[in-house]
This record gives structure tokens, sequence and C-alpha cells, in this order.
């Protein structure tokens, strides 16, 4: 099996009148496992569907494994796709639902049986070679989707919201078996979700998309940590960043005032240079602390609600001047509505946006 | 009565019979003595001698049933000029009918699955403005088809008629073909795009095989349609192909003497034999078809 990159140069696709990417600009490395993750409607599928072969562009390259497919026909570009709806044809067994496409390519009867066995091993699907697709539950029917584009040996793995017709735990366990399979076959991978769960977890990169556009390309955890704007901060993670407005100030050292509150912003990694102006904090619930009220960093806030979820407890609490956040805390806390707590936000913890731009200072 | 009862939920319903239900019942007693009374008439006078048939009891049983009139409606009854009965009848309308149904359904299906495939916005007004289209009185067709025809040098032959027949079942069996495509997931044609098959493999391996119960209703629709037939088998096939209902016609109208009602019987209830035992063997299979088209494949 030969491994491919995928680079996509100043793609262009429209609907009509309406654009939906414009301009859009990607390279996707060999063995890569590359998230496309993003609200509804924002492009991924047309993206894929792109690279796949399956729309038409209206300006720009697709190259995969350095040859330029633009005008290719799917099954030309050395790629297999898995869609959401699962899309097998309801009237083959799983077997010919896994060999057609080699059947239509004229692959050996032995090969096509060898990859059939193979595929149908690794995804526990042996026992159910001979079953109709609408004679297995969602999981089989999805493992078999998974199935049907392993057997294409295809250097780029396509997949569309593959999991997102399956109930939580179904999609726990075939989260996991992707994974193992990209560890397994080392071959390149593109995975849409608006799972962002999905998006941490399997992800080499992620490209967060919004309205068309790639918002920032990066590792999991440099998303997570660093978003580049305020969009990304607050698509990515759960329970949500919490923002505060206020505005940065360097009267004293940089600090950020909200309301009576001060908060040292020493240890911040400032993009640029700090400048005295509105500006939105923005910190994920996990990264505030409790602290002794004498830490001359700290601030008091009321506790307004608490909700147990299980392993932590979500405290969401209001500060004086009325900013509602929440943040998390072990599940023994001792916390109850009406508590006032002392909390510290670490300057190292946090993100600084600009009031307007949305973009991360 | 066990028949109706199948359509009702499992639930338990109250067996008592309320005047609603009495109601009911009552409707489809008459409804269904109102269609069968005829056919019954038909049946019992096919099979009485002329003897019998002059006393002129309509309802009354043969009494010494024989199947006479069957045996000369089939092979002697004269059909015009000819004596052979209906059997030369039959066996044209089978000529016509088998590659008529066959053709249709197979261009039918192939331009409706090409329609499917176009999704602009408007196609479905498109598509209700064909389906009126199907609904014009084809005899408005008749006398430009006969020159169109004569023009390409076709004439009255078993060619034309078929051709005929496809022409005016496409609406029809586009419409319902292309319904039905149109109603299934984008994605499993994407798929099969991916597994390197073309426009015809998917048609063919893909598309068709879910098909299956549409297929049905389309040979329903053509099979009965084709042979109840009249006027197109008299303007298109040609004196040596005309169909089983111009033969039909022909016996009832062409007897001297006193009228054979017993043969006009017999003859009649073989031309209805093939409509009939369509309606009768695949009644559960349309229906099956139409709920197949109404919800998602
Ligand atoms: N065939 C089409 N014709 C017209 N507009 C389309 C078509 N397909 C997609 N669009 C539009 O393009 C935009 C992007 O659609 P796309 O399917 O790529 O979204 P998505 O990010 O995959 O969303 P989702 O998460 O809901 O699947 C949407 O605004 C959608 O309405
Ligand atoms: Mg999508």
């Amino acid at each position: 099996m030969q491994k491919s990159d995928v680079d996509i140069r100043s793609l262009q696709i429209g609907f009509g009148g309406l654009k939906v990417l414009e301009n859009l600009n990607l390279h996707i490395a060999k063995s890569e496992f590359l998230v496309l993750l993003g609200p509804s409607g924002c492009g991924k599928s047309t993206l894929l569907n792109a690279i796949a072969g399956l729309i038409d562009v209206k300006g720009g390259e697709i190259h995969i494994g350095g040859r330029d497919v633009t005008g290719a026909e799917p099954k030309d570009r050395g790629i297999a796709m898995v869609f959401q709806s699962y899309a097998l044809y309801p009237r083959m067994s799983v077997r010919r639902n896994m060999s057609f496409g080699l059947t239509v390519a004229g692959t050996p009867r032995d090969e096509i049986e060898r990859r059939v066995g193979e595929a149908a091993q690794m995804l526990r699907l042996t026992g159910l070679l001979d079953r109709r697709p609408s004679e297995l539950s969602g999981g089989q029917r999805q493992r078999v989707a998974i199935g049907r584009a392993l057997v294409r040996h295809a250097g780029v793995y396509l997949f569309d919201e593959p999991l997102s017709n399956l109930d939580a735990q179904l999609r726990a366990e075939l989260r996991v078996e992707i994974k193992r399979l990209h560890a397994r076959l080392g071959a390149t991978m593109i995975y849409v979700t608006h799972d962002q769960i999905e998006a941490l977890t399997l992800a080499d990169r992620i490209a967060v998309m919004q309205g068309g556009v790639i918002q920032q390309l990066d590792t999991p955890k440099k998303i997570y940590r660093e978003p580049v704007n305020r969009f990304v901060a607050s698509f990515v993670g759960s329970p949500a960043m919490n923002f505060i407005p206020g505005r940065i100030t360097r009267d004293s050292g940089v600090e950020f005032i909200a309301g009576k509150s001060r908060l040292s912003l020493n240890g911040y990694a400032f993009c640029g240079q700090p400048a005295d102006a509105p500006a939105v904090l923005g910190i994920r619930p996990e990264h505030i602390e409790l602290t002794a009220s004498d830490d001359p960093s700290s601030v008091s806030a009321r506790v307004e609600m608490v909700e147990p979820m299980g392993a932590d407890t979500l405290i969401w609490c209001r500060l004086a001047d009325g900013t509602a956040f929440s943040f998390r805390h072990d599940a023994d806390a001792h916390v109850r509505v009406g508590d006032t707590l002392t909390v510290r936000f670490p300057a190292d913890a946090l993100s600084l946006f600009d009031e307007t731009s949305g973009q991360r200072l | 009565m066990t028949a109706a009862a199948q359509f009702l939920p499992a639930a338990r319903r109250s067996k008592r019979m309320n005047p609603a239900r009495w109601g009911l019942y009552a409707f489809i007693f008459i409804t269904a003595l109102y269609f069968l009374l005829p056919l019954y008439v038909m049946v019992v006078t096919s099979l009485k001698p002329m003897a019998e048939i002059r006393q002129g009891n309509l309802l009354a049983l043969p009494m010494s049933p024989s199947v006479d009139a069957w045996v000369k409606a089939w092979t002697s009854a004269c059909t015009g000029l000819t004596c052979q009965g209906i059997r030369i009848g039959f066996f044209n309308s089978v000529r016509i009918l088998v590659p008529s149904v066959a053709i249709s359904i197979l261009v039918g299906s192939l331009t409706g699955y090409a329609l499917s495939l176009w999704r602009v916005r408007g196609a479905n007004i498109l598509f209700g403005a064909m389906m009126v289209v199907a609904f014009i009185p084809y005899q408005l067709f008749i006398y430009p088809l006969v020159r169109v025809f004569s023009f390409a040098g076709l004439g009255q032959s078993l060619l034309t008629i078929v051709i005929i027949h496809t022409i005016f079942g496409l609406p029809t069996m586009t419409l319902l073909f292309r319904n039905y495509f149109a109603s299934l997931p984008v994605e499993l044609f994407k798929a099969a795009r991916v597994d390197g098959a073309g426009f015809y493999q998917i048609y063919a391996r893909i598309m068709m095989p879910m098909a299956t119960p549409m297929v049905v209703v389309a040979v329903i629709l053509q099979t009965t349609g084709i042979w109840n037939d009249f006027i197109l088998g008299l303007v298109f096939a040609g004196r040596d192909n005309l169909p089983m209902t111009v033969q039909l016609n022909n016996i009832v109208n062409s007897t001297q003497g006193e009228r054979a009602y017993n043969v006009d019987m017999a003859a009649t209830l073989l031309t209805a034999l093939l409509p009939l035992a369509v309606y009768f063997g695949s009644g559960r299979w349309f229906v099956r078809g139409i709920a197949a088209g109404a919800v998602k494949g």
C-alpha cells in the first residue's frame, strides 16, 4: 500500500451563486491523521467530496501523492471513502459490499478474497460476511463501510462523520478502532467531524473551519491551549471556555481589569506588544484554581450552581461585577450554592482576545 | 372479513359489532356484490348451452354445465373472415405485450435513473409538468403519429406498435423510477463512484436490484395497460398482428343469426384472464411497491 500526501492549492468551490470554499490551502502529510472540525454547514463535507472527486471544483488544484488529480475520476485518485449514512449497497451481502470495488476494477479472485478476509478480520466482521446490511446493527454497518474502504488499499482514507449516527458507547468503541487502524496501516486519513472529542482524541492535526475558511490548523494540544481566535476558543472544549470582558492596562506591570478585579498577566505569552485596550479574557474551566483569600491575584466569587459530572464537579460562579464563569473541581469538593470562593486565574493558562477582531493577543 | 381484519393494528380492538362497523360491512358487501354480479353472470352464461340461455334466467346456475363455449371461443369462433377463435388474438397480444413491457421498463428506468441524478432547482416542477403531459388523451397524437411512422417507412407492424407502447409508457415509467431513485440517499451513488463503477454499472448492479418493487409496479401497470389497449393496436399493429381486444370486438360484433352469448362471454373472460391473474397474483406486491416508493430506501 502506497501512502500519499494531499496538497490542496487555492481551492474554490461554489454551488450556483453560493461560494462555499474560497482560496483554501491545506497540506496533509503522508501518514498524517487530519481532522476537519467545524460547525454544521461550514464546508467540511464539501472539502472532503472535492478531495474524493465527487464534486466539481471551480478553481485551484488538488494533488494526491504528488500527482495532480483535480480532474481525475474518484476511482483514479487512490482514495477510499466512508460515508456518514454508511451508504452500503442494500441488495448485496457484506462480502459483496466489500468486494464490489475490487470486482469492478478486475482484481483477481483470490486477491479479492484475501483482502476481504483481512479487512473482515481487522474489523471483526468474519462471521457476518454473508448477511445483508439490513441484518446488521448500526455499529456493524459502519464497520462494513470502513471495511469496504480498507480493501481498496488506498493511499488516503476519507471519513465523513462516520460515527455520528451511532450512540455514545459505540462511538467511543469505534473511535478507538479507527485510531488503532491508523496506527496499524499508517495511511493518510482525513476525518470530518463536528464532535470535538473525536477531533481531540484522533487527530495528529486539527483544521478548525468556519464559513469555508480554516481558522486554525494545528495539533490538538495547541488548538486547545492556544486558540488563535474567539471562534476556535469557544468551539473547542467542553464545558466551554469562560470569557470575561475587561481591558488590559500597563500602569503597574501588565494587568487585566474586569470590574474591580485586577489580574496580573505576568507570565502570559503575548503574540505582540501588549497595549492598553479593551480585551476579552478566556480561561478554561479546568484551569481555574481555588486559592487562599490573601493571594494578591485572587478574586472572590459567589457560587450559583453546582453540577456534579461524575469524575469532577462543575461549579458556576459570579464575580462581584456580575460576570459569570464556570470551573471544574474535584468531585468531593464541599461547595454549596451561596458560598463565597476565592479563585485564581493562572496567567500561563489564559487566552486574551482583541475585543473587536476576536484575534488572540 | 378476515382479510379486512389484517389491516387493523395488532393492538386488540373491540370485537363487538357497533353500528358503524355494521355500516362498514354492509358497504363492503354491497360494493363487492355490485362488482361481482356481472362477473358471476358472465361465468355462468359462458358455461350454459344456448338452449338454457334462451330461457332467460340470467342468474340461474347452469343445469348442465359445459365448456363447449370456451373451446369454441378459443379455437373456432369467427373473427371477421377467419374462424380460428380468439387464440390468434391472444398470441398476437402476447407478442406485442412482452417486448413492449420489457422495452418500456428498460428505457423508462434508464431515463428515470439519469434524471434522478439531475438535481437542479425547479426539477420537481418540471417532472410535475411531465406527469400532466402523461395524462393528455393520446387520441390527440394518433393522427400525427400515423403520419410520422408512414413517413419513416414503418407503417403498420409489430415493431411500430411496440415503439408506440414504449413511447406512451415512457412518461409514467420515467417518473415512477425517477421518484424512486431520487428518494435514495445520494451517498449510495457516491460510494459506487468511489468504488469505480460507471453510469451503467451503477444502474445495472446497484440501482435496479434495489428497484425490484418498482419493477413489479411497472410490470403491472404496463401489462394491464398494454393488454387492455384497443385503439393503438387497431391503428398501428397491422392486420396480421391485431391484439386480442380487437379480435374480441370482432367476435362479438360479427355474429350472424342468433347471438352466441355463451361464446361471447367465454371470449370476453378469456381476454380478461391475464389482467385478472396479474391483479390477483400481484396485489400484495403492488401495495408493497407503492409503499417502498413512499418511504426512503
Ligand atoms: N449540492 C448542494 N447544493 C447547494 N448548496 C450546497 C450543496 N451541498 C452543500 N451546500 C451548501 O454548502 C455549504 C457547506 O455544506 P457542507 O455539506 O460542506 O457542510 P458541512 O460542514 O459538511 O456540514 P455538516 O456538518 O452539517 O455535514 C452549506 O451552506 C450547504 O448549504
Ligand atoms: Mg457534512
